[in-house]
This record gives C-alpha cells, sequence and structure tokens, in this order.
C-alpha cells in the first residue's frame, strides 16, 4: 500500500526482504544501511534473538530524492526467516508494496528456499496480493560460497515470473544495490498504473 | 482484506494536524502522532526534536500488528487501546476508524485518565476526517477513470536512476 502526501508532496512505499533463515536479508540491510548517506537514512531497527536471529523485524527507512517533485522514502522490513515465525512474517507482509526474495546459493539450503518461496506466495495470497503481478525480484545470494549451486540451476529452480534475478554477496556488498534498485524501479513504475 | 493506498490531501492533512494539536494541548501530552496500520507516519506534533518518529511509526504498528494477532487467536476483533507505562513518560495507543494508529505519549504533568477522555474525543473527530478521505478517494476512483492525471504516470527509467545516482 504506497501512503502518498499530497499535502506533505511525500511517496512512501514498502519493500519487504523474504527468504528462508540465515539467508542473509539482515545482512543485505546492513550493508545498505552502512553504504548510505546518514541524511538519507534513519535508524536501523533490529528486533533480534541474543543470537542476532531475527525475532519479528528489521526496518530500515531511506530517503532516495525526489521522483515528479515528490519525496520518495522507502521503508525497508525483513521478515523473520525462521519456519516457526509465520504468524509474524504475515504482520509484516501488510501493506507491502515490493518483494525482495533472498534465496541461499547452497545445494544444502535449495529445499528451504522452494519451501520459502510456497510460504511467500501463500502469505500473500491470504492478503489478498498476488506473487504473479505484485513487485518481486530474486536474489542468488551467498555466491562466494564453494557449496553454491550453478545459478542456471537455481534460475530453473527458483525464478517463477522471469523476475529480475541478481547474484550477490551481502557482507561484500555485491548485488545488493542492484537488487534494491530492481525493485525500488518496478514499485515506481508500478505507480503510472494507478 | 487489503486496504486501498491513502491518499491524502493538503484540506485533511490539515484537519488531522489541528486534530492532534488540540488533543496534545487538551491532554497536555508531549507528543501526539498518528501512524497508519503499515507502520508509515501520517502526521506528528509536539516535542518531536528529541525523538526519532519513524522508528516509533514502525515499531508502533509492528507492536499493534502483533496484538491484532493475539486478539485474532483468542477470538476477539482486536484489542482498541494499549497502554504502555514507563518510570517517567507512557504511552497510550488507539485504534481510528480500523486503519490507523493513534499515539499518545506523555508524562507526570497529566493523567491516563485525562489522557483517555481526550482521546475519545479526538478518536470521534478522527473517525469523520477519514471517513472524508475514504469518501474522496472513492470519488478520485471514479474521476481516475476519465480525467484525473496522476503526477506519476510519467515516471521514466531516468527519474529512477537519479535515485540511486550518489
Amino acid at each position: 500500500m504506497t501512503f502518498i502526501n499530497y499535502a506533505a508532496r511525500e511517496i512512501n512505499c514498502k519493500i519487504v526482504y523474504y527468504g528462508p533463515g540465515l539467508c542473509g536479508k539482515t545482512t543485505n540491510l546492513q550493508y545498505i544501511y552502512d553504504r548510505t548517506n546518514p541524511s538519507a537514512k534513519g535508524k536501523l531497527i533490529s528486533l533480534a534473538t541474543e543470537t542476532d536471529r531475527t525475532l519479528f523485524f528489521d526496518f530500515l527507512p531511506l530517503d532516495l530524492g525526489t521522483v515528479k517533485g515528490f519525496k520518495t522514502r522507502f521503508h525497508l522490513y525483513t521478515v523473520p526467516g525462521q519456519v516457526f515465525y509465520d504468524a509474524s512474517r504475515k504482520l509484516i507482509l501488510k501493506g507491502v508494496d515490493g518483494v525482495v526474495f533472498v534465496a541461499d546459493s547452497q545445494e544444502a539450503r535449495l529445499e528451504a528456499n522452494i519451501e520459502s518461496i510456497r510460504n511467500l506466495d501463500k502469505n500473500l495470497k491470504e492478503q489478498n496480493y498476488d506473487i504473479a503481478t505484485i513487485p518481486y525480484v530474486l536474489q542468488f545470494n551467498k555466491r562466494d560460497l564453494p557449496s553454491a549451486l550453478p545459478t542456471d540451476e537455481l534460475y530453473r529452480k527458483l525464478n517463477i515470473k522471469r523476475e529480475p534475478t541478481f547474484e550477490a554477496v551481502a557482507p561484500t556488498g555485491a548485488g545488493v544495490f542492484d537488487t534494491l534498485k530492481a525493485v525500488a524501479r518496478q514499485v515506481l513504475m508500478d505507480l503510472r498504473k494507478r | 482484506m487489503t486496504l486501498p493506498d491513502l491518499v491524502l490531501y493538503d484540506e485533511e492533512f490539515r484537519k488531522i494536524k489541528d486534530s492532534l494539536n488540540r488533543l496534545a494541548a487538551d491532554a497536555n501530552a508531549n507528543v501526539v502522532f498518528l501512524v497508519d496500520k503499515n507502520g508509515q507516519q501520517i502526521a506528528a506534533v509536539g516535542d518531536l526534536q528529541t525523538l526519532d518518529t519513524t522508528s516509533l511509526a514502525s515499531l508502533t504498528a509492528g507492536n499493534v500488528a502483533a496484538t491484532d494477532g493475539l486478539a485474532r487467536l483468542i477470538g476477539e476483533r482486536e484489542f482498541s487501546i494499549l497502554f504502555h507505562e514507563g518510570e517517567r513518560d507512557n504511552i497510550h495507543i488507539s485504534i481510528v476508524a480500523q486503519r490507523v494508529i493513534l499515539v499518545v505519549i506523555f508524562d507526570e504533568r497529566t493523567s491516563l485518565g485525562l489522557v483517555r477522555l481526550r482521546v475519545r474525543r479526538a478518536m470521534a473527530e478522527l473517525d469523520r476526517i477519514f471517513e472524508d478521505i475514504a469518501a474522496k478517494a472513492e470519488k478520485d476512483k471514479l474521476a481516475l477513470t476519465t480525467d484525473f492525471e496522476s503526477p506519476f504516470a510519467e515516471i521514466t527509467d531516468e527519474d529512477i536512476d537519479r535515485l540511486f545516482s550518489e
């Protein structure tokens, strides 16, 4: 649900990073936070357990500049990836404008990725969204690991609608901004149709 | 149910601000702000200098969403009022028109009773304003099919590239 404030001339969009546990959603946000000009970002909020696993969500507000005279704000959220936090994931998808699916490239996590995409599809449907039409970008993270599957195999198994797909190594930032830009582009282009 | 896009025009924005200002003064509160259920801040008044209102908005919405989830688990539709008591400051949260969240932050210079009383009056006002907003949105939707030109109709790839150019 994009929030357009004509009085303050602002557009606010919500982007959610989805994916299985330990795939690197929080690391994506952390990198964006570290590399963004202090004037363009708010605080990075992490509701995490003592062992740094996301418990509820991470939140990062970004102020990217103006489009057509409107200040453009993106609110980035991550969901908790662990299977048993499904109730929390549903809450965070409320009012989402675009989704980034962060896949873990390791062979051992292939099933977890597939399961998580299925879970995303189901949870979007419950909120009356359709994964086929919502702005959506796929990221193959952890490309630097030796156990990473070849990208063409991941593409065959995880790409669902020829969505833009990026290779990434989130701790070094490779592919992180490309992914964000791709989803932001889709969200803003979506406003044209409104 | 998916809520439609929230579009706020000058007139309603001013009315909302007036209502929040009145509430802050009448309840003797430090800060009053309004957030939508998705965590977007709609308006804020009061002593905002030292406050990170964006984070506050997102966490409030998360808090309300989690509490809503709890409510449904036990067969309630929602818990319409939440109250957090601190040593110095307190937060009073209430749901307006089922879609926006009214937050009042106050300290010992006032009382919970007074805040609740004033909040109730403000909620009735805000209810009306949000009804107007919904009616206007409905009208716009009709106009959209005829002659309404969205300012975003002409967004180009270059506009988006510029956002990421630094």
